[in-house]
């Protein structure tokens, strides 16, 4: 079984280390006694909300939809970049272009914690890419709208990366190991994301006619996607009553997406700008913001490859990954000329 | 031609923050040598000042005691309780100790 190339030991017998019900190695011959004890130690460690590490037995199932859901994380995060990436030689000072480059790049860094985060679990880079390039693999909706104008930036910060901060805090507490620590990471780093989005979004409300009236284009535009980037209703999401019970999602859909509404009216309300949205109104008796209808035809449009970008997001990381691969391959003859010549020395 | 992504071999990087501090293990990254390792590491996982030293282990160097039994494997330690201060009962006229 591939283990990120960490060795372990030669297998021991049943005394010695390396036994015992949670271990991968054990899971030899396999009977059916020996695999209900691994799958009640997994449970069991489930329940009293202990980490799963990458060699210890999981089910084949929780294996592979953590795959999906790390992977498919990832490319969320480097396809993320090309949005931003788009205003960085327009950004109208110094000072914001070295924030969107610093942005853009946390995101690239975000998509490598992923990326070998998802490796422990046996997949490789590699089958990452191919599924990404090949279409089959998804990433988050969002990255799918184009960036019209500056105030774009600040939408993003502000939404989206609150969207997303909103659904990355609980997985920081999420049972597979490497998954939850990679997002501690991503979480200590994303809050400068969303704090100079809404800087941006503050400079232009309070500037001149024109600068607030894009800021409220942009939220025009951004809003109802950004509403949909917490998935399907919990009575339409196929994976959430699985990943709940494995601990890998802590919140549901709805409740994280009425935390975000319920967040984030004061902070539009701060900027002066109207979220387009009638219905949404203070509900006295809940405690929370009622808002209006989801356009779900819209999302299911935008994730199965329908939505305004989709084709132009795959066709650049296609060119992208093609057009560096003469940079993969120098980068290895190097190293192997140079091994070649120390070996001589 | 080989497919080059294939063979960039991976390595587990590891970073000290302070002086005097001991290196903690961050992450890991693929790179085709040690010092492209090391400058991808920079450029990683020390955005923010995070470390004034990075070590590059390349992942099949590492041997790792399997972590199934990991109760039995430790088991000896669990009974040894005279191992901790705390085990030792001083009047209260000794001070501190």
């Amino acid at each position: 079984m591939y283990t990120q190339a960490i060795d372990l030991p030669e297998p021991p017998g049943p005394l010695e280390a390396g036994s015992g019900p949670r271990s991968a190695q054990a899971a030899g011959a396999g009977s059916e006694a020996a695999e209900q004890e691994r799958q009640q130690a997994f449970d069991a460690a489930i329940a009293a909300d202990e980490k799963i590490e990458p060699q210890d037995w999981m089910p084949e199932a929780y294996r592979r939809t953590l795959v999906r859901q790390i992977s498919q994380h990832a490319h969320s995060e480097v396809v993320g970049m090309l949005p931003e990436g788009n205003w960085i030689t327009r950004a109208p000072s110094l000072r914001r272009k070295a924030i969107l480059l610093a942005k853009v790049q946390d995101e690239g860094g975000h998509g490598l914690y992923l990326y070998s985060a998802a490796e422990t679990l046996g997949v490789s880079r590699d089958e990452m890419i191919e599924a990404l390039l090949s279409g089959k693999a998804k990433y988050s909706s969002i990255f799918n709208y184009p960036t019209l104008s500056w105030a774009d930036m600040g939408c993003i910060g502000w939404l989206v990366d609150g969207a997303a901060i909103m659904n990355q805090i609980p997985l920081c507490r999420c049972s597979y190991g490497p998954y939850a620590r990679a997002m501690i990471r991503i979480c200590k780093e994303e809050s400068f994301h969303q704090r100079q989005g809404y800087e941006l979004m503050l400079a232009l409300c309070r500037g001149t006619p024109a600068q607030k009236a894009m800021a409220q284009e942009a939220l025009d535009r951004w809003w109802w996607p950004v509403v949909m980037m917490f998935g399907p209703s919990d009575a339409e999401s196929v994976h959430s009553a699985q990943t709940m019970k494995w601990g890998i999602k802590r919140i549901s859909n709805d409740d994280l997406r009425q935390k975000f509404v319920d967040a984030t009216v004061p902070q539009a309300e701060l900027l002066g700008l109207r979220i387009p949205d009638p219905d949404l109104k203070w509900n006295e008796e809940r405690g929370h913001y009622d808002f209006g209808q989801i356009d779900w035809n819209e999302l299911w449009r935008v994730i199965n490859g329908d939505g305004p970008c989709n084709r132009e997001r795959l066709e650049t990381r296609r060119r992208a990954h093609e057009n560096g691969a003469w940079v993969r391959e120098a980068a290895l003859a190097h190293a192997r000329k140079r091994a070649a010549r120390q070996r001589a020395a | 031609m080989s497919d080059p992504t294939k063979e960039w071999p991976l390595w587990e990087v590891y970073i000290r923050s302070k002086q005097g501090l001991e290196h903690k293990h961050c992450g890991s990254l693929h790179a085709s040598d040690a010092q492209q390792a090391l400058r991808m590491a920079r450029d990683v996982y020390t955005r923010r000042l995070e470390g004034v030293s990075i070590w590059v282990v390349p992942s099949a160097a590492i041997t790792a005691s399997a972590p199934g039994s990991k109760d039995s494997y430790f088991e000896p330690a669990a009974d040894k309780i005279y191992r901790h201060p705390t085990f030792y009962v001083l009047p209260d006229e000794v001070g501190h100790m």
